[in-house]
């Protein structure tokens, strides 16, 4: 009897210190992601559906693009940039980057920026036409 | 079939040590070259947008033809049925597969994005030679796996002629494959022939039987295993007959080519004024690579002078592959014949190119794997009789 | 005639002059832009047509697809990435001496298409010959397939892309005749430079449309196509050849 209450005595103690833990931010080595929406009320589908299926749907509208010349504004990746850059850096990678921020944490390398410019270039556009 | 005993080599000795640690050594260098071309990419190398295959694909090219070409032995055995090559087989095997891994690291490494090797094994357009490669490639370690396999399993032996025939038939679609990726460039005058995939038919005879000679003379004499002098004056004369080979088809492309006016200014570049590549192919190819391995052969005779013709084979062959491969991309296209032609891309000129440092490791790297891994294989397998002197096992 | 019988004369007049209009009507919208959610389509097929003759002295053609497309370089000719070059030619018979811009020809049978291991050099529907960059492994096989020696492998990282042509290290590239100006309804950077600031030599234009420009040259004055022995149907002509 005794023996069991040190044991559930200890798995709550545990627990609780789990829980105290995951209160804080950046507690650990890795930096939490930091999200900052600056631009925009809504983007082009929920949250949660592009928070786990923004990879099929580039992979989908990717070749739309290229391959067939569909080039719907609202689902292109330049699209995408020119809303979600932070307006600081006028870029979706480095320093809290809304792109980079995510995957460092997740330790999932981005492809897509060794070709594609990840600087919003509305701005430059403009001035120079 | 006499049976004849298998063995390990034993693989204790400092030497056995030592030369794992010189092959680990290469294979880091071609590791780092390998690395540091994948990250600042390939303008660390001599290849440009003119010669964009370079050093790397000259050894893989060979390390591929010659895998295909080192099976020969096993197929001679199992598949025509000359049984006092039987004991060979194994070795044979095992090189086979060996020599293919390190071309084909070279080959994956070298690319623009080898990080998508995913990719290419998963979107295949079939009318791309390069992609039926992929394929065959692939289904040549399948293939030879099984043929070792029915060697290996006493109760499978019935079925290793069979499974010989199956990886002798690979192999002659696989380097008809490789041959044609060169021969299919109908856009560039080095390359545009039919000529090409029989010649490297020929030279994968030439280069892999060259290869298994200075393997089998090397392992067996660093296991302390006999070897017979008539066994190795039999492979010697193979080994002269296939030199010979490619010397006809060779030549008879050459001829050819010079039999046509438009051709003339590339055979005028390869046989005459272009500089390294027609040294390259008088001296390397020609001479080191086949007039003196057949003098060595069919004249001196002795074991020493079949171990040098070998080695003259192979860096004939190196040389070949050079000229193929750098020395058709250095001379221009003839996108406007009869006419002079110059711009900012370099038109109309012989193309300069030098091996740089991270090719050369990359290209090492690639031989060092293939020798690795015979060497692993060796001792973890029994791949090697206990002796090949001449009269054991009784000869059929 | 009674008001009922021109009424319905008047209707069916119109009817059939609807009927005769109508093809053309949709022709002459796909030669203007289409919309960005419609995919591009096999009834046109883009082409170029360069008057030799007018070419000048200029490279204002390669000028302009620089600036465009973000090719700017490094400094290492060797190594850096080419999607138009001017060529001299010099006829070793007569020494008559010519330029020409020399890009991707577009191909109807593309030698890069056919070697391409992962099919990611491709040909799209309307004719445009592409690389896409998300399969290309970087075997440079199509580099060397090309008989116009138009390709270019991206030997080094690329910064600073141009939004609407994303291009990488380890890919390889060419002309894309402006597709992202194409699909918006413009023309080629370098024809649209050549036009305005070079020889006027270079015209732009759907080939399959009969009114259009490039077409009714092509199809009333002479004019080549280079290699034209290897039968790929390019869809860049020349004339003064």
């Amino acid at each position: 009897m005794r023996l069991r209450l040190a044991a559930a005595l200890l798995a709550a103690l545990l627990g609780a210190a789990a829980l105290a833990g995951s209160g804080e931010r950046s507690a650990g080595r890795v930096a939490l992601p930091v999200v900052k929406i600056e631009r925009g009320e809504a983007c082009v589908a929920p949250v949660e559906e592009m928070r786990r299926n923004h990879m099929q749907m580039l992979f989908h509208q990717r070749d739309r693009t290229l391959r067939e010349g569909i080039r719907t504004t609202r689902f292109s990746l330049k699209n995408c940039v020119e809303c979600h850059a932070g307006r600081n850096t006028g870029s979706v990678l480095g320093e809290e980057g809304f792109c980079s921020s995510c995957h460092a944490y997740a330790a999932v390398k981005i492809d897509c920026f060794e070709c594609h410019t990840p600087m919003r270039q509305a701005r430059a556009a403009e001035a120079a036409r | 079939m006499a049976s004849i005993e298998y063995r390990e080599i034993e693989g204790r000795s400092a030497g056995f040590y030592g030369l794992l640690g010189v092959l680990a050594l290469v294979i880091a260098a071609g590791l780092a070259a390998a690395w540091a071309m994948e990250h600042q990419g390939h303008v660390i190398t001599g290849m440009t947008n003119r010669i964009v295959w370079g050093t790397p694909h000259v050894f893989a090219v060979f390390l591929i033809v010659a895998a295909s070409g080192a099976l020969n032995v096993a197929s001679v055995a199992s598949v025509f049925g000359r049984e006092r090559y039987q004991p060979l087989a194994r070795l044979s095997g095992l090189l086979a597969v060996a020599l293919l891994a390190g071309g084909l690291a070279v080959l994956v490494l070298d690319l623009g994005r080898p990080e998508r090797l995913v990719v290419a094994m998963t979107h295949y357009n079939f009318k791309s030679i390069f992609a039926w490669n992929i394929f065959l490639y692939t289904g040549f370690f399948a293939v030879v796996a099984l043929y070792l396999w029915t060697m290996f399993e006493r109760r499978m032996n019935g079925y290793s002629g069979r499974a010989g025939m199956l990886a002798f038939l690979w192999r002659l679609v696989l380097t008809t494959g490789t041959g044609s990726i060169f021969g299919f460039l109908v856009a560039r005058e080095p390359y545009d022939s039919a000529l090409l995939a029989p010649l490297f038919i020929v030279m994968s005879f030439s280069l892999g039987t060259a290869a298994f000679v200075l393997v089998l003379m090397a392992a067996c004499r660093w296991s302390g295993r006999p070897l017979g002098d008539a066994l190795l004056a039999r492979l010697g004369s193979l080994l002269g007959i296939f030199v010979a080979a490619v010397l006809y088809f060779v030549a008879v492309h050459h001829l050819t080519n010079l039999y046509i006016a438009r051709r003339l200014d590339l055979e005028r570049f390869l046989l005459w004024d272009g500089g390294v590549h027609t040294a390259l192919f008088w001296i390397g190819q020609v001479l080191a690579g086949s007039v003196v391995p057949l003098a060595l052969i069919f004249a001196v005779r002795t074991r020493a002078a079949l171990a040098a013709a070998a080695a003259c084979v192979i860096a004939g062959g190196l040389a070949q592959l050079y000229v193929l491969i750098i020395g058709g991309q250095a001379y221009p296209q003839q996108i406007f014949p009869g006419k002079d032609v110059s711009s900012s891309f370099f038109d109309g000129v012989v193309a300069s190119y030098a091996p740089s440092l991270p090719e050369a490791a990359l290209g090492a790297g690639g031989v060092a794997l293939a020798l690795a891994l015979t060497v692993v294989g060796l001792k973890l397998l029994p791949f090697l009789p206990r002796s090949l002197a001449d009269g054991e096992p009784a000869e059929a | 005639m009674t008001p009922e019988r021109r009424r319905f004369l008047g209707w069916s007049a119109a009817a059939a002059a609807g009927a005769a209009l109508a093809p053309g009507l949709r022709l002459v919208e796909l030669a203007l832009a289409r919309s960005p959610e419609e995919a591009a389509s096999a009834l046109q097929r883009w082409g170029l047509l360069v008057d030799i003759a007018r070419c000048a002295d200029c490279d204002v053609c390669v000028t302009a697809c620089r600036e465009e497309n973000g090719w700017t370089g490094s400094g290492r000719p060797a190594t850096d990435a080419q999607w138009i070059r001017k060529v001299s030619l010099r006829d070793r018979g007569t020494g008559h001496a010519q330029t020409l811009p020399l890009m991707c020809q577009h191909c109807e049978h593309p030698p890069c298409v056919d070697v391409c291991p992962t099919g990611a050099s491709f040909r799209r529907a309307d004719g445009i010959v592409l690389v896409d960059k998300h399969t290309c492994i970087g075997c440079r096989y199509c580099v060397l397939a090309c008989p116009f020696g138009a390709r270019s492998f991206i030997h080094e990282p690329v910064v600073g892309q141009k939004p609407d042509v994303p291009r990488g290290k380890g890919t390889v590239e060419s002309c894309t005749l402006c597709v992202h100006r194409v699909d918006r309804g413009q023309t080629p950077a370098c024809a649209e430079a050549c036009n305005r600031d070079g020889g006027a030599a270079m015209a732009f234009g759907d080939l399959n449309d009969a009114s259009a420009e490039i077409h009714r040259r092509l199809k009333s004055e002479p004019s080549s196509q280079i290699r034209a022995d290897l039968a790929l149907n390019t869809g860049v002509r020349y004339q003064g050849l």
